[in-house]
């Protein structure tokens, strides 16, 4: 039978790894590589890196003092993670066209996800959903508000849009992506838990898998959402850089409690 | 030991390259004649449609050396995803095309009320012992990303299968040196590590 999955967020800012708190502080944790390496050993499903760097600016660390290296573009960090990760990869941030899919790929991405366009060029999600396969596409959708009034939230400008999140769902389904990122920017890093009801509709409404995020404050939270909702699979960002073995650990948690998920295992080869 | 990826512009090996450098194999991605004949293993890697697939097989890879060393000099062979599927005589993915002919059987969309493409992680059910799943699990998870399954004539060929929605496929198939898997080892974690040690380090 077919696993839910447990998949950590890796936010990316101008070459570091950073931890968000709603979408307006950042933090920087560090290299984008080692992280991740600690991530594929410690038994996560999937991988979604989302490079949050705002245009224009470099990718350079600019820390040759202290010897980590230097990424000079996006494509650099996804060859050296598709180097150490031996699990499927989601490169989302800065996709606009064809060509940056195409670069994604070819440097080692699974998949890419797409936000904002979503709604500001949904034929080109369309074409490239036909283009590379729904399996390749992830619609990775943020929102404002709760209940049936929720809104879709724009990034760029740090506002609610008019799209009424659930319908908003339905029309990116059609738009044939394999998969949606639900991400509840109200949520993100408080630690008080997934927004269930939210997920649990969306979940419903569309047939696609939807993977769940925003708020996760300890394991028990993904438990909820398995135990509440349809959703597929359960992200988190934050709360997975700062505890050793997380993931193996959230994953534990899980299976412990009989979810249909990867048995937890760490073999030595 | 020195395993070839056969290269014929099926698109990202670096995963694979990445897997067999981190086992500590010798390997070249590659479609030269010399490199074939001086392989000890070949990996046939697959992602996109069988047609065209096999289109770039055939115009890649030298079909007469190949065939000679997997029939005759019995080399062993293991194909990934589409790779694995190429290995049967016909697919039906756009229409009909012929395939390698190296086990026999048919490709064919899964016929399911559960969506496609299969993607995620799965488990294979062990149905014939192999060297291939030494020292793992009975039930072990694999990373799958497909629509299309083999249907072997002989049921013989089938060591393992795995479960979607309503249906059950074939997930690994074997024929004496020439053997096949629907997932992708690749980016299946510790135990994709595992299966491609097998393949290189026991299936010889």
């Amino acid at each position: 039978m077919k696993k839910k999955r447990l998949i950590p967020i890796v936010l990316l800012r101008n070459g570091w790894i950073v931890q968000s708190v709603s979408f307006k502080e950042y933090k920087n944790l560090g290299n984008p590589v080692f992280s991740v390496k600690r991530l594929s050993e410690w038994c996560s499903d999937e991988l979604i890196y989302l490079d949050i760097t705002q245009d224009g600016a470099k990718y350079d660390m600019r820390r040759d003092d202290i010897h980590m290296m230097n990424h000079s573009s996006i494509s650099e960090i996804i060859e050296n993670v598709s180097n150490s990760a031996f699990m499927p990869l989601c490169f989302g941030g800065g996709i606009r066209n064809i060509a940056d899919i195409e670069e994604r790929l070819r440097s080692g991405a699974d998949k890419v996800s797409v936000n904002r366009a979503l709604y500001k060029d949904p034929e080109f999600v369309k074409q490239a959903a036909k283009e590379f396969g729904s399996q390749c596409i992830i619609g990775s959708v943020d929102y404002v508000g709760e209940g049936e009034n929720a809104k879709v939230f724009n990034v760029q400008t740090r506002s609610a849009t008019d799209l009424n999140l659930i319908d908003f769902c339905k029309h990116v389904e059609d738009l044939g992506i394999g998969e949606i990122l639900l991400n509840s920017v109200e949520r993100d890093g408080l630690k008080t838990g997934f927004d269930i009801e939210q997920i649990d509709r969306i979940s419903k409404l569309v047939r696609i898998p939807v993977i769940a995020c925003g708020g996760c404050g300890n394991w028990e939270h993904l438990a909820e959402v398995f135990n509440k909702t349809d959703a597929d699979a359960v992200a988190a960002a934050n709360i997975f850089q700062h505890v050793d073995q997380s993931t193996y650990l959230a994953k534990e948690h899980l299976f412990q409690q009989g979810h249909n998920v990867r048995k937890p295992d760490f073999v030595e080869l | 030991m020195k395993v070839v990826i056969l290269d014929y512009g099926s698109g990202n090996v670096g995963s694979l390259s990445n897997m067999l450098k981190a086992l500590g194999y010798e390997y070249k991605v590659s479609n030269k004649e010399e490199d074939i004949i001086g392989s000890s293993h070949l990996i046939l890697p697959g992602v996109g449609a069988f047609d065209a697939v096999m289109k770039k097989i055939s115009g890649n890879i030298p079909m007469n050396t190949l065939l000679e060393e997997v029939l005759t000099n019995k080399k062993p062979i293991l194909g990934i995803c589409v790779g694995m599927q190429v290995l049967a005589d016909y697919g039906y993915e756009n229409g009909k095309h012929e395939g390698l002919g190296l086990i026999h059987g048919e490709v064919k969309q899964i016929d399911t009320k559960a969506i496609l493409p299969h993607v995620g992680w799965n488990d294979i059910q062990i149905n014939a012992e192999s060297d291939l799943f030494l020292d793992m699990e009975d039930i072990s998870d694999f990373y799958f990303v497909h629509s299309y399954h083999f249907l072997p004539t002989d049921k013989a060929s089938v060591l393992a299968t795995t479960e979607y929605g309503d249906k059950r496929f074939v997930s690994v198939v074997r024929r004496d040196n020439i053997m096949g898997v629907q997932f992708h080892p690749e980016k299946s974690q510790d135990v994709g590590k595992l299966l491609v040690r097998n393949f290189v380090e026991y299936s010889s």
